[in-house]
C-alpha cells in the first residue's frame, strides 16, 4: 500500500510533481507529474517522459501530496492585501525629468 | 452563490479567454468531458504503439529503426503527459488503466486496424500523425490548462513523426514499382480511416457544440478533417501517391478539396468493437501489464525496505 492510500499492490506507486529547468539561471518551472515508488525511481522516470529531447539541465521530483497550494476559492482575499499597494510600482513616484547630455 | 450564477461566470471566464486551471470551480459535466477526452486520448497513446512497435524488428535500416523507436517512444510519453493532466482532476492513474484494460474505456478506432507491411508504417506517421497534428494543434489552445499544455508538448513532437513517415513514402514511391504498389495499396487502406479519426460529421455529433461553448475545443470536426484533406490531398499529388476516392474534386470557388461520402457505419462498426484488430490490441495491452507486474511489485518492495532502512537508522 502506498502514502496515498490509492496504490495496490502491482499499481503505479505515488505520484510526484516534476520540475525542469530547461538551462542555468533559469528557472524550474512545473512539467508535469510521474508515478514512481522512490525519489530515485521518479527522477528517473521525469528524465524519460520530460526531457527525451535536452529539455532540462536540472530536474527536481516531490511527492505530490506534500505540495501545499493556495486555493482559488479564496484567491481574492488572500491575494488582497497586494492589490492597494501602488506605492510598491515606480509609477508611483514623480522625479525630475533630467535630459542626457551628449558628451 | 447559487448554481445558476457560478455557471454564467464560469462561462464569462471562458468568453474572456481565460483558462480553467484544476481546482477551479466548474461545471461538473465539464469535469466530466475533459475526464472522458484526456484519458481516451492518454488510452489512444498508448494503444498506438502497438501497431508501429510490431515493425520495429522488421524496419529495413538501422536508421529507419532508430526513428521508429523514437518515434513509439515518444507515444508512451504522449499518453503519460495526457494521464498526468487528467489526474489533476482527480480520477487516478490505477482507475483509469483498469478502464483501459477492462475494455470499459475507448481508444482511438483507426488503431484497430492492422499493419500489413512496411509502407504501413510510413502512411501512419503520414497520415494518421498528420490528422492527430492537426487536432492536437487545436487542443493546445483548449480551455482546460493541464490540457493545453500536454497538448503543446505534443505538438512539438508530432512534427518529427509525421516528417518521417512522409519520408519513408517519398522514398518508396522514387523506388521499385513493387515499392510503389505497396505504398498505394497502403494509402487505400488508411485514407477513409484517417478521415474517420475526426469523428462524426457536424450535423451528427453530440458533443461537440457543448465543447465548443466551453472551448475546450475550436473547432467543428468537420472544419478540422477539412484542413487535413486540403493539406494531404496535394502532398500525395505531389508523391504520384492517388487518393482512393472517385468522387474527390477541387471546389476552385471555396479553394477547398472535396470528398465523397464517408462510410460512417463503419466508423461505428469498429468503435463497437468489431474492427479488424480490436481484440488482438487488448491481448496485447493486458499481456504487457501483467508481465510488468513483478517490476512494478519488486520495485514497490524496495521502496519499502529502503523506507524501514533509513527509519532504523534514525
Ligand atoms: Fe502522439
Ligand atoms: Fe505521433
Amino acid at each position: 500500500m502506498g502514502e496515498n492510500g490509492i496504490n495496490r499492490k502491482g499499481g503505479e506507486g505515488r505520484m510526484w510533481e516534476v520540475f525542469t529547468q530547461k538551462k542555468t539561471g533559469d528557472p524550474h518551472e512545473h512539467a508535469g507529474n510521474v508515478h514512481a515508488h522512490d525519489a530515485e525511481m521518479a527522477l528517473q522516470h521525469a528524465r524519460d517522459v520530460y526531457s527525451r529531447r535536452n529539455e532540462a539541465v536540472s530536474i527536481w521530483v516531490v511527492p505530490s501530496d506534500q505540495i501545499t497550494a493556495s486555493s482559488p476559492d479564496d484567491a481574492g482575499p488572500f491575494f488582497d492585501p497586494a492589490e492597494d499597494k501602488i506605492f510598491r510600482h515606480p509609477q508611483f513616484y514623480k522625479v525630475p525629468h533630467v535630459s542626457k547630455k551628449r558628451r | 452563490m447559487d448554481e445558476q450564477q457560478k455557471l454564467q461566470e464560469f462561462q464569462d471566464r471562458i468568453d474572456a479567454g481565460e483558462k480553467i486551471e484544476p481546482k477551479d470551480w466548474m461545471p461538473e459535466r465539464f469535469r466530466k468531458q475533459l475526464v472522458r477526452m484526456m484519458s481516451q486520448h492518454a488510452h489512444s497513446e498508448i494503444i498506438g504503439m502497438l501497431p508501429e512497435g510490431n515493425w520495429i524488428t522488421r524496419a529495413p535500416s538501422l536508421r529507419r529503426k532508430l526513428a521508429l523507436l523514437a518515434k513509439v517512444q515518444d507515444e508512451a510519453g504522449h499518453g503519460l503527459y495526457l494521464y498526468s493532466g487528467a489526474e489533476t482532476l482527480g480520477v487516478s492513474r490505477d482507475e483509469m488503466i483498469d478502464d483501459l484494460l477492462s475494455g470499459k474505456a475507448k481508444y482511438s478506432n483507426i488503431f484497430n486496424y492492422p499493419t500489413q507491411t512496411w509502407a504501413d508504417i510510413g502512411v501512419i506517421g503520414w497520415l494518421v500523425d498528420g490528422a492527430a497534428i492537426v487536432n492536437q494543434t487545436m487542443l493546445a489552445k483548449s480551455s482546460f490548462g493541464p490540457y493545453a499544455r500536454a497538448n503543446l508538448r505534443i505538438c512539438k513532437e508530432e512534427s518529427f513523426h509525421r516528417k518521417q513517415g512522409h519520408e519513408i513514402i517519398a522514398t518508396m514511391m522514387k523506388g521499385t514499382p513493387a515499392q510503389r504498389k505497396m505504398v498505394q495499396d497502403a494509402v487505400n487502406r488508411w485514407w477513409w480511416p484517417t478521415l474517420m479519426m475526426f469523428g462524426p460529421p457536424d450535423d451528427n455529433s453530440p458533443n461537440s457544440n457543448e465543447l465548443i461553448r466551453w472551448k475546450v475545443k475550436t473547432k467543428t470536426n468537420d472544419e478540422l478533417r477539412q484542413s487535413f484533406i486540403d493539406r494531404t490531398v496535394e502532398e500525395a499529388h505531389d508523391m504520384g501517391i492517388e487518393i482512393p476516392d472517385p468522387d474527390l474534386r477541387y471546389n476552385e470557388e471555396t479553394k477547398h478539396w472535396e470528398i465523397g461520402e464517408i462510410n460512417f457505419d463503419e466508423l461505428y462498426r469498429v468503435v463497437t468493437g468489431n474492427g479488424p484488430m480490436n481484440k488482438k490490441r487488448m491481448a496485447a495491452r493486458r499481456k504487457a501489464h501483467e508481465e510488468g507486474r513483478w517490476v512494478r511489485e519488486a520495485a514497490e518492495a524496495y521502496a519499502e525496505k529502503q523506507k524501514l532502512k533509513e527509519k532504523k537508522a534514525s
